[in-house]
């Protein structure tokens, strides 16, 4: 059972820590941070279906793209203003969701995996094909009226930090509360053992479909959010490599804790920087770094807290 | 090109690309089927045999012909060996747990593509066929006499490209009696059918595992070092025959050995004959949208048997 | 260091010594206190495709890189201060590049940054580029700098982009090679570009594009597109790039077997590719577009000569210790002439620090003829302050026993095109 009182404490004291960071943190990495988080909402958003519901997608970089070109191809296109544009950007990365996971959630395990890369790599295909006005591999610069929310120009560091920041908090504070909501337990249910759920009265086929427009979403949202903030759409957000991404993430983090996907972004985030500042090959550095947790640490570093430390980390 | 030639021109094209990939997908087939687990670094070891070619064609010198035939015999040993080590530091560790093995071939795929970056170099670099003539293919007309043959411009093979063909059909009905008249195919197929009944039976699964990871690589290096001559050796080309062998052993049907080749004939075909009619980024859309429908529609594929 | 000579220590010549030493120790302090702002080196970033699709052209551009900064450090540095070179991996994908100009604005603190070629981390960088207010010089022959969609901070002094070349062939191509053209292209940005300017210069020539072959990315095998080439075809008009153009350009003699069309290509399917290389005879006596000519031709000029040496590649574009490893010679002349702008830039500008970044902006949109030089040796430039970008001179070569023979050079005036922008307008 979760507690609530130390779940609310937990969440918003990490949403505090993260306020302060915000303020505090030289230029350089609060830059950083600002990436961070943002990514940390898609790795959250597929957390809410690989770590909550137990499927593995390799596809979610579909999502991602649709709320980016969502987001983009209406403010640059169709003229929206920023706002209206990402809400564009949900909408679409929703309507994507669910007509994938229809009919993807048709197959299980490994066919999944295959079924939504499959769609993924069609999509990354699809954004080719239209390059007329997606320009395709090369992609587009936002004009700058799409830069600009509720009054604030988000070219600026510091605005752009405040809105990564709010973002992040307010998916985080909401991914908690659904995890720890009925519906949350009840995808842990399905996760756990399927056909048991479903033998206890749950739809189960109707609550995977739930939590892959859910987790669709809001990796839409944050894709629609990274176009905002950092002015640039194109194809390559669409490719394989961001759909291991968010995998990379949240098992280094910790499937299936609220506060994995952010500690997963995080460390693979410094984990290049550092590396990076050494070697060329920081990708090798990455793959031992990899290969080193699944072995010593497949829980990822929320899960290896949760069980030595925190039983009750949700 | 008139459209039969055209089309002539994309079949053969097409046997070239399925006989590749079929033997490159044999290999995750049977560590799929085996093992059940999915090897991200499956491309990785495709181009590592590439590469070996290159380097041991560099080291004989001498004719192409020589070179390559030694890389035909000592990449697939060597990536070979290659993949059981990393199965037996990495994958025994894990247990095998699909999830844990899907990351840690990742990271397996990172560590090879960053070292052959690093020792490689970042270019392609060209292997020279053993030997290289071009065929001239005749098609079919009617004339005045009636049907006479004529050779249309463009319509050609190389000999190379038909010895690739061969090759890998012959390498193909080798492993087929490997796994249907040997002990060892026995062993491996019992190992396949219920892992714990083997056991029982005193089959030492954990050295069939590290056996078939080795074969399994070993299948995909042998895929490349067929296929370098015609393309280059490059450290990222892994990701597409990765990719297609996924689709190929899925489509197959998941532990179907027959199904593996009958899938990868359907999908080297289909991807030169779609072309033929449609621009190629709508094709490969088409492609791409069709295997998605037949796993959903069919999840077990098209040779493998219906899940409870 | 030679050493003065030493004549037998008298007290008058020990006392000038030590004056001497003291009114240097103290003209070094008062030196050092007028440059306080930037005693130190200048610091560039290079934005470099280390790992990833484009990291063929990456290593040689880095090559090219630091034989520049050698040599402009060895004649003093800029205005006096050395030259650091700090070089980032972008991983060839445009949030890493995105990210990589973080690095070198906030943790390096780079004056400018410069080099990327790929246009998608063009793109993806030039954003933040101008949030950063960071100088972002690239080399990446695309016509997005000229097209307006990038911003003030973007420009592109060192190479010459994609409609500038085509448009400029164009007429030779009608004139000596066929006017009914066959077009195969990669099916991406760089490709469309060809396709669009190149069927438009054609048109004006009284010549027509009667096929065009999209090729997707990353294909690798490309015998059956060929079949869609019309009979008719007198030219073929062939660009490609990526790991594959050697499999491109092997299957295409394949294809037509000795008997087909005329053939004018972009060297960008053969860069890095040796042109001796079997399967590839059939080229002998087709036409290519290059940057700048691989072979040192007839009429090398000193500065080529010079350029060769300094960068380690032989009179056959190979590298000087690998006779296999041919260089992209094409391109990467860019980022030596981008290095030779920047160094006039900012000696022009006064440029002492980050502050100055604007007037070394000015300082290079003002810039207009950019002679044959040392500095600028593929040939004199004409640099477009308002598009941010250069104009030079294009070659078109022939292949002829195994070597490429330049025969035919552009005039600047033939590349050159309406401005489709002014970003001396736009404020900082």
């Amino acid at each position: 059972m979760i507690d609530a009182r130390r779940s609310l404490l937990l969440h918003g004291g990490i949403v505090a820590c993260l306020a302060l960071l915000a303020a505090t943190l030289p230029a350089y990495h609060a830059g950083n941070l600002t990436r961070i988080l943002v990514l940390a909402v898609y790795a959250m958003g597929y957390n809410l279906l690989f770590g909550y519901t137990g499927l593995l997608s390799l596809g979610h970089a579909l999502f991602f793209a649709a709320g980016m070109y969502g987001f983009g191809l209406s403010a640059a296109l169709g003229g929206l203003s920023a706002g209206a544009a990402l809400l564009a950007g949900v909408a679409a990365a929703a309507l994507v969701a669910g007509l994938t996971g229809a009919l993807a959630l048709r197959t299980r395990d490994v066919a999944f995996m295959i079924v939504t890369l499959m769609f993924a790599q069609a999509g990354y295909l699809t954004i080719l094909y239209f390059g007329t006005w997606t320009r395709g591999d090369e992609g587009f610069v936002l004009p700058a009226a799409a830069r600009r929310l509720a009054g604030f120009d988000l070219r600026g560091d510091g605005a752009r930090l405040v809105a990564a920041l709010t973002l992040f908090s307010a998916c985080f504070l909401a991914t908690a509360a659904l995890t720890g909501s009925r519906l949350g337990r009840t995808l842990i249910a399905i996760r756990e053992n399927e056909d048991r759920a479903r033998m206890l009265g749950y739809d189960t086929a109707r609550l995977k479909l739930v939590a892959v427009v859910l987790s669709g979403t809001l990796s839409g949202l944050a894709g629609a959010a990274y176009a905002m903030l950092f002015g640039y759409v194109g194809a390559s957000f669409a490719t394989v490599q961001y759909s291991i991404l968010p995998l990379l993430w949240v098992l280094l983090g910790g499937a299936g804790t609220t506060v994995g996907p952010l500690i997963g972004v995080a460390l693979v985030f410094y984990l290049i920087d550092w590396s990076s500042r050494v070697t060329d090959a920081y990708m090798l550095v990455a793959g031992v770094a990899l290969i080193g947790l699944t072995l010593f640490a497949p829980q990822g570093v929320a899960g290896l807290i949760r069980r030595k430390a925190a039983p009750w980390l949700p | 090109m008139e459209f039969g030639p055209h089309l002539m021109l994309a079949l053969l094209e097409g046997a070239v690309t399925s006989a590749v990939l079929a033997l490159t997908a044999m290999g995750l087939s049977l560590v799929f089927g085996v093992m059940r687990v999915v090897n991200v670094a499956h491309g990785a070891f495709f181009m590592l045999g590439a590469v070996a070619a290159w380097w041991i064609a560099d080291l004989v010198g001498a004719h192409p012909a020589l070179g390559f035939a030694a890389a035909l015999l000592a990449a697939p040993l060597l990536v070979g060996a290659g993949a059981m080590l990393a199965d037996r530091l990495i994958l025994a560790p894990v247990g095998y747990d699909p999830e844990r093995t899907i990351v840690a071939t990742i990271g397996l795929m990172y560590v090879i593509e960053q070292t052959v970056l690093m020792g490689f170099g970042p270019d392609a670099r060209p292997v020279a066929p053993p030997f290289d003539a071009r065929i001239a293919l005749p098609w079919v007309e009617r004339t005045a006499e009636g049907l006479a043959l004529y050779w249309p411009w463009g319509l050609s093979i190389t000999a190379y490209k038909l010895f690739v063909i061969a090759a890998a059909a012959a390498i193909l009905a080798g492993l087929w009696a490997l796994m249907t008249r040997t002990g060892a195919g026995l062993v491996m197929r019992a190992t396949q059918q219920d892992r714990d009944m083997a056991r029982a039976f005193g089959v030492p699964v954990s050295r069939v595992f590290a056996r078939v990871f080795g074969l399994g690589a070993a299948l995909a290096a042998m895929g490349a070092v067929l296929v370098v001559p015609i393309q280059q050796a490059h450290y990222l080309m892994g990701g597409d025959p990765l990719l297609l062998s996924f689709i190929v052993v899925i489509i197959g049907g998941l532990g179907s050995l027959p199904g593996t080749v009958v899938a990868a004939l359907l999908i080297g075909m289909t991807d030169g004959i779609v072309s033929v009619f449609l621009s190629p980024t709508l094709a490969k859309i088409v492609a791409t949208l069709a295997v998605a429908l037949v796993l959903v529609f069919r999840p077990q594929g098209l040779m493998g048997r219906a899940r409870a | 260091m030679t050493q003065p000579p030493r004549p037998a220590p008298t007290r008058r010549r020990a006392l000038a010594t030590f004056g001497a030493a003291g009114a240097a120790v103290l003209l070094g302090d008062v030196a050092r206190m007028a440059h306080a702002q930037g005693a130190g080196p200048l610091k560039l970033g290079f934005q470099v495709h280390r790992t990833g699709i484009g990291a063929a052209y990456g290593r040689w551009y880095e090559r090219v890189a630091t034989a520049a900064v050698a040599r402009i450090n060895d004649a003093g540095g800029i205005a006096g201060r050395q030259v650091r070179m700090i070089a980032e991996d972008d991983g060839t994908d445009p949030r890493r590049g995105a990210e990589v100009l973080d690095r070198f604005a906030n943790l390096h603190g780079a004056d400018l940054v410069f080099g990327p070629l790929f246009s998608n981390v063009v793109i993806g960088s030039a954003p933040r580029a101008a949030e950063l207010k960071m100088p972002y010089f690239v080399v990446s022959e695309g016509h997005h700098v000229a097209s307006g969609t990038l911003n003030r901070y973007t420009l592109q002094p060192g190479i010459t982009d994609v409609k500038s070349q085509v448009r400029s062939v164009a007429p030779y191509v009608a004139a000596n090679i066929g006017r009914k053209v066959t077009m195969i292209f990669p099916d991406f940005a760089f490709g469309h570009d060809h396709r669009e300017f190149f069927t438009d210069a054609i048109a004006a020539q009284g010549g027509e594009v009667i096929a065009q072959i999209p090729v997707p990315p990353t294909e690798t095998s490309f015998t059956r597109y060929f079949p869609r080439i019309p009979r008719e075809t007198e030219v073929l008009y062939h660009v490609m790039v990526g790991p594959a153009v050697l499999t491109f350009v092997r299957e295409m003699g394949e294809f037509f077997g000795g008997r087909g069309p005329a053939l004018f290509g972009f060297i960008d399917s053969l860069e890095a590719v040796d042109i001796a290389s079997p399967g590839l005879e059939f080229l002998e006596g087709s036409h290519l577009w290059e940057g700048m000519p691989r072979f040192a031709q007839p009429d090398q000029t000193g500065h080529d000569a010079r350029y060769r040496a300094a960068v380690g590649v032989d009179d056959t574009g190979a590298s000087i210790d690998d006779p296999r490893d041919v260089s992209t010679y094409a391109h990467m002349f860019g980022v030596w002439e981008t290095l030779s702008v920047i160094k006039a830039g900012m000696e022009t500008a006064g440029y002492r620090g980050p502050s100055d970044r604007p007037a070394l902006i000015e300082a290079v949109e003002a810039m207009t003829d950019m002679p044959l030089s040392d500095d600028h040796p593929q040939g004199d430039k004409l640099f477009n302050g308002r598009t941010h970008q250069v104009f030079g001179r294009q070659s078109v070569s022939r292949v002829e026993g195994g070597r490429l023979i330049r025969v035919h050079e552009t005039s600047i005036e033939d590349t050159l095109y309406e401005d489709e922008v002014d970003y001396t307008t736009r404020p900082f």
